[in-house]
């Protein structure tokens, strides 16, 4: 009975040290990553390339599911507004949902589970595969080769990725709204231009998408570069990436909203 | 040729992503509207300005004609001194009156300007003085309340 209550006390300590342990290790892993990104400046084909792998690569996902969360909207927004008398706001709350919440947090979201899981698997498997060993010897850090480029373009892509998420999510929600249920084409986008400001709502969007690629672009790289280099080590850092990230991205998106959309 | 293709997909991807946050500035946001540069400012003062916010339209004749650009209150007269920046293209005559109208049932408040007579017109700087302050519910329900008081007990029908 009790051997097995401080087994179980030894077992949550073990995993609070190894939760730091790694805290630090990722920490460490990011500054000196950023440290050597000279490289990434000075090699634009590294860049262009991490892009390709990253962003484009995400293109399709990000636009279709834009596209439907924006048809959501519109049903589930005008169903709502409807019985207010006030369907012509919904321009005003497609626009605002996408460009303040859920353009930044879904497109996050998605790009983890696309690329930073892609990103992690690539880094794990070039880890096992002892291609960073034999850059070493060919005294080429695989740091500033291969991840700090991957680092970059993520930080990159992610804004970019939720400002064509929103976009299309805009144009989804104008579809049903317009289109299909027939609300009046000029109320419905004055009233989204009244009321979405291009500092305080589509700006802070911007940066929130920012903060996201950085975080999930740190813990994809970490957990790839951290992985016990077997298969089964590069499958379960995978697994990591992919629930780190949606954890990050979510209490993240607490942070950064009760920091820009509090003050009056 | 592998290498090719891969630029024109990055270049494709990094032009939708910037043509996309042009989208969402231009055609979700505000930016096309009463830019800072163009527009003149001019001044109200109310006695009671209720829930009206910075960046509130300013309508004449339900046409959006500027934008709210700042509240401040003066302690000295104890009444909202409120900046409005009105677009160069639309002037007004001196004895504009401003009031503060609220859109719709649930809608927000907004500055609504009624022209007047006056040849003479507004210049930047300038100060509206003919104010109509918003409606606040409470002073509407208790001035009603006290009517039906001065009234006195209604005699039932019979």
């Amino acid at each position: 009975m009790i051997g097995s209550a401080s087994a179980g006390l030894r077992g949550i300590g073990a995993r609070v040290i190894d939760g730091v342990w790694k805290l630090g290790a990722g920490a460490r892993f990011a500054g000196e990553m950023l440290a050597r990104s000279g490289t990434t400046l000075r090699r634009p084909r590294l860049l262009l390339d991490a892009l390709h792998f990253i962003g484009v690569l995400s293109l399709v996902i990000i636009v279709v599911s834009g596209l439907f969360v924006g048809l959501v909207l519109g049903l589930q927004g005008y169903e709502t507004l409807k019985r207010y008398g006030s369907a012509e706001a919904l321009g005003t709350l497609v626009a605002l949902s996408l460009v303040r919440e859920l353009g930044p947090v879904v497109s996050a979201l998605l790009f983890a589970s696309r690329a930073g899981s892609a990103v992690t698997a690539r880094i794990g498997i070039m880890k096992s595969s002892e291609q960073f060993s034999a850059m070493e010897i060919m005294a080429v850090d695989p740091r500033a080769r291969v991840l700090a480029p991957m680092f970059w373009a993520g930080a990159l892509s992610v804004p970019l990725l939720a400002a064509i998420f929103s976009a299309m999510g805009v144009f989804g929600g104008w579809l049903i709204g317009v289109v299909v249920i027939g609300i009046d084409d000029g109320a419905f986008w004055s009233q989204m231009q009244a009321s979405v400001d291009v500092r305080a709502d589509v700006a802070n969007g911007v940066v929130k998408s920012g903060v996201f690629g950085v975080a999930v672009m740190l813990i994809a790289l970490f957990e790839g570069w951290d992985a016990p280099p077997t298969a089964e080590g590069v499958s379960y850092a995978v697994t990591r990436t992919v629930v780190t990230s949606a954890l990050a991205i979510l209490a993240l998106d607490f942070v950064l909203t009760s920091l820009m959309f509090t003050g009056v | 040729m592998k290498r090719a293709t891969a630029d024109l997909a990055v270049g494709f991807f990094v032009t939708a992503g910037l043509v996309a946050l042009l989208v969402l500035a231009l055609k979700v946001g505000n930016a096309n509207t009463v830019a800072a540069a163009d527009g003149y400012r001019v001044t109200a003062e109310f006695d009671n300005i209720g829930g009206l916010k910075p960046r509130a339209p300013v309508k004449s004749a339900g046409v959006v004609v500027g934008r709210v650009d700042a509240i401040a209150f003066d302690n000295r007269k104890f009444v909202a001194r409120v900046t409005l920046r009105l677009d160069r293209s639309y002037q007004f005559p001196v004895d504009t009156t401003a009031s503060i109208l609220t859109s719709g049932l649930l809608g927000e408040q907004y500055v609504g300007l009624d022209g007047g007579g006056e040849e003479e017109l507004l210049k930047d700087g300038g100060r509206l003085k003919l104010t109509q302050s918003a409606m606040v519910l409470e002073k509407m329900i208790g001035r009603f309340l006290s009517g039906k008081a001065a009234e006195g007990p209604t005699a039932p029908k019979e």
